[in-house]
């Protein structure tokens, strides 16, 4: 079968080799825990223990603030040492709660789990929201509402998006060839949500143990199935993977659902089945630490709230001097200045580049490799130009607003123009204004 | 800080294209051509070739150096435009009509537009323009050996009947660069092999040119006529390597084609009136057409189709 994909993209040095074959080790932090309250898309969570008091693990320290909200559970034992404002990976200042870690793990106690068959689907969309689950794979929206869509029996498709096109990235890969089975198990409990839909594994070809393995846990199943896609980045954005497994084009103001598809993340589908299997809320979450700086990179499953400054250490120590830390892949990770903040629910990696790679740009010479490569069809040095003069209503008019800021029309641009993240800022200045 | 911004922001890696990597690419593909230039009308030749390309270049220099801009020389681009302005000028020209022309397509139509990328009109075109309105008689004079002043496409224009096959491998009269096809198609075929140019525009650009001299040439399907037109008077070496330049073609997809496609039904307009260089001037009205070409082409992006309309309604229907 041909591998489907989507028109454009780009095809960078994969690097997946230094973690592809590390399997997922469990990490112990050190020092203090950093809880920031806004690790998702939606209202702050509100703080239910004060500082001074004892918390156990997987204990409710902050509960949703709303509807499109999400709680945060402890993810050690240990006491609260203070509520206040920390450093957090978007370079902001959030309020957060600091727990000292005891180092006993001591668990809060799990009341017992009725199976989840017995469930109904409100209770078990309830589970899932005091489970503290949202969007894993980075946009960090809560999966309770993702899943609570108007009319369940509209949902034809419900997409497990394991493509992980970032370079360097192979946590998701990881869970995929270790926890197979799992991972089918969380796919039936989504299933069970929505009668009328498929479930479908969506991976790039080049994981080919996972697509076994995958394979494999599938055969028994009757609703759901592996596709295998093209390897290609951005394979993995929402819009673009929809249009592979279903060819339906969907805009930057609709939903997945309004094409009938709800796509989860791996991560977010296995903790999907912690919660509603084991009873366990969201205390850690798979994590590559890689990158050319580090001697012996790998996959670690981390506490949330350990900083990101103890991780170099576990994978080795540096053997280059770091020039660049990035949280996440290199394409849309996020550039650390600082080291010293919290890994959080969507924080999908640690990349220590061992050189900086400034990008000095040039005039651009109008060569439309970024046409080319933009999956979007949209002109991106023309937006770029627009943006940079101010020009709103025009930056409109040619759908600017549609950008899905993936990185690739910067990522080829020979004049080495930031144009995906002037594009974006525009866009983001313009959606804060309310014009669409 | 400023040079800090440039690194912080995503992606944090990058191609490997630059635009220099660019120029010396298509400097490569006209090594070709410009190897049987030399080969075939000898060393007066390179001469004129050498000195185009310092020309232009220490042009762009002086002009980057007392303008206070960011020195973009070493991209290479004006000794690309050097080069294929030396191509279309005869050998027996003098040589400082080359210094002319060169000068002139730097200072006036890059740098004062504002150096590479911002120009409106092809620099090397514009300055062979130039070189044609100054001095007709020294640039049409395209006697080399035992040829006679007139080219093969000239004799043809004037209603003689002639024989193609020299202008296949090169062993003609006309600019030095530009008399092989096969040289110059070579080089288009490195360009598009590597993905530096695309398609699009060479083959609208054929497509419709061969389509008028079809409909409008009065000699019908005739192959001896056709490849003596689409050989001759500079069109192959202005289709593959100055119709495709990037900063005075469209970015649009669609917009590539129909500015080929305008391009070459203006060239065989300008060749049934007897005009040999008609592919310059036919690039050269292109190359101002493009913006309106561009505003009439822009994409529609992805998901903006008919299934969209149907769910806009909750969203205020703006998208």
């Amino acid at each position: 079968m041909a591998h489907v994909t989507f028109k454009g993209g780009v095809f960078p040095h994969k690097r997946k080799r230094f973690t592809r074959d590390r399997k997922l080790e469990e990490y112990l932090p050190k020092g203090e825990l950093v809880f920031p309250l806004l690790q998702h898309i939606g209202g702050a969570a509100i703080p239910v223990v004060s500082p001074g008091e004892r918390v156990l693990e997987g204990q409710l320290i902050a509960k949703a603030s709303g509807d499109i909200s999400s709680p945060i559970h402890a993810s050690v034992s240990g006491t609260v040492r203070s509520i206040e404002p920390r450093l957090t990976v978007s370079g902001k200042q959030i309020p957060s709660i600091v727990i000292e870690n005891d180092g006993e793990y001591e668990e809060y106690p799990i009341p017992p789990v009725r199976p989840w068959t017995e469930l109904e689907p409100g209770e078990r969309l309830r589970s899932i929201r005091e489970a503290g689950i949202v969007g894993l794979g980075g946009a960090g929206f809560p999966t309770h509402v993702k899943l609570a869509v108007r009319n369940p029996k509209r949902i034809r498709y419900v997409i497990v998006n394991g493509t992980e096109c970032e370079p360097y990235m192979t946590s998701d890969y990881r869970r995929m060839v270790e926890e197979p089975e799992r991972l089918v198990e969380g796919l039936r409990i989504v299933l069970s949500l929505f009668e009328r839909a498929i479930g479908i594994f969506a991976l790039e070809d080049n994981k080919r143990d996972a697509i076994t393995a995958l394979e494999l846990a599938t055969m028994e199943e009757l609703r759901s199935e592996v596709r295998v896609l093209e390897t290609k980045y951005p394979q993995g954005a929402e819009r673009m993977l929809i249009y592979a497994v279903t060819g339906a084009e969907i805009d930057s103001t609709q939903l997945p659902a309004d094409a009938g598809c709800i796509v989860l993340n791996v991560e977010t589908v296995y903790a999907i089945r912690q919660a509603l299997v084991e009873g366990r809320p969201l205390t850690k979450r798979a994590i590559t630490v890689t990158g050319k700086a580090l001697k012996s990179p790998r996959n670690l499953l981390v506490r949330l709230g350990t900083s990101f400054a103890e991780l170099p250490e576990v994978a080795g120590g540096y053997v280059r001097e770091p020039k660049k830390f990035v949280c996440g892949g290199p394409m849309r990770g996020m550039a650390l200045p600082d080291l010293n903040v919290p890994v959080i629910k969507t924080s999908a990696g640690l990349l220590c580049m061992s050189k900086e790679y400034l990008f000095k740009p040039s005039a651009c010479i109008r060569c439309g490799a970024c046409v080319e490569v933009c999956p979007i069809r949209l002109l991106p040095a023309k937006l770029a130009e627009l943006a940079a003069e101010g020009k709103e209503d025009e930056f409109r008019q040619i759908h600017g607003m549609e950008c899905l800021g993936c990185g690739s029309c910067s990522y080829v641009c020979p004049a080495r123009r930031a144009l995906a993240p002037t594009i974006q800022g525009m866009r983001r200045s313009l959606l804060a204004q309310g014009k669409r | 800080m400023e040079e800090k911004k440039y690194g912080w922001s995503f992606p944090h890696v990058k191609g490997t294209m630059s635009t220099a990597n660019i120029m010396r690419m298509v400097l490569l593909a006209l090594l070709p051509a410009a190897v049987f230039g030399v080969v075939y009308f000898g060393l007066e030749a390179l001469f004129h070739m050498i000195v185009c390309v310092v020309a232009c270049m220490l042009t762009e220099f002086v002009f980057e150096a007392f303008a206070d801009r960011p020195l973009a020389v070493t991209d290479c681009s004006a000794a690309v435009t050097g080069l294929l302005l030396s191509f279309m000028i005869p050998v027996n020209a003098p040589v400082w009509i080359g210094i002319i022309g060169s000068v002139f397509a730097i200072a006036v139509i890059k740098m004062a537009f504002g150096g590479i990328g911002r120009n409106r009109l092809n620099p090397a075109l514009s300055g062979f323009c130039l070189l044609l309105i100054l001095f007709p008689g020294y640039m049409r004079d395209y006697t080399f050996g035992d040829l006679g002043s007139q080219t093969l496409l000239g004799q043809l224009l004037q209603g003689e009947t002639v024989d193609p096959l020299p202008m296949i491998l090169g062993n003609t009269n006309g600019g030095i660069g530009q008399t092989s096809a096969i040289a110059i198609l070579a080089g288009a075929v490195l360009l598009l092999a590597f993905g530096i140019i695309h398609l699009r525009i060479p083959a609208a650009c054929t497509l419709s040119f061969v389509a008028v001299l079809i409909l409008f040439g009065d000699h019908g399907f005739d192959q001896l006529y056709l490849t003596t037109q689409l050989g001759g008077g500079g069109f192959l070496l202005g289709i593959c390597f100055m119709a495709v330049d990037y900063v005075t073609s469209p970015i649009t997809k669609k917009g590539q084609v129909l500015y080929g496609l305008l391009i070459g039904i203006l060239a065989a307009a300008l060749r049934l009136g007897g005009v040999e260089e008609a592919i310059v001037y036919a690039i050269l009205v292109g190359n101002l057409a493009v913006p309106p070409i561009e505003k009439v082409t822009v994409p529609k992006a992805f998901g903006q189709k008919k299934m969209v309309k149907v769910h806009n309604d909750k969203s205020g229907g703006t998208a």
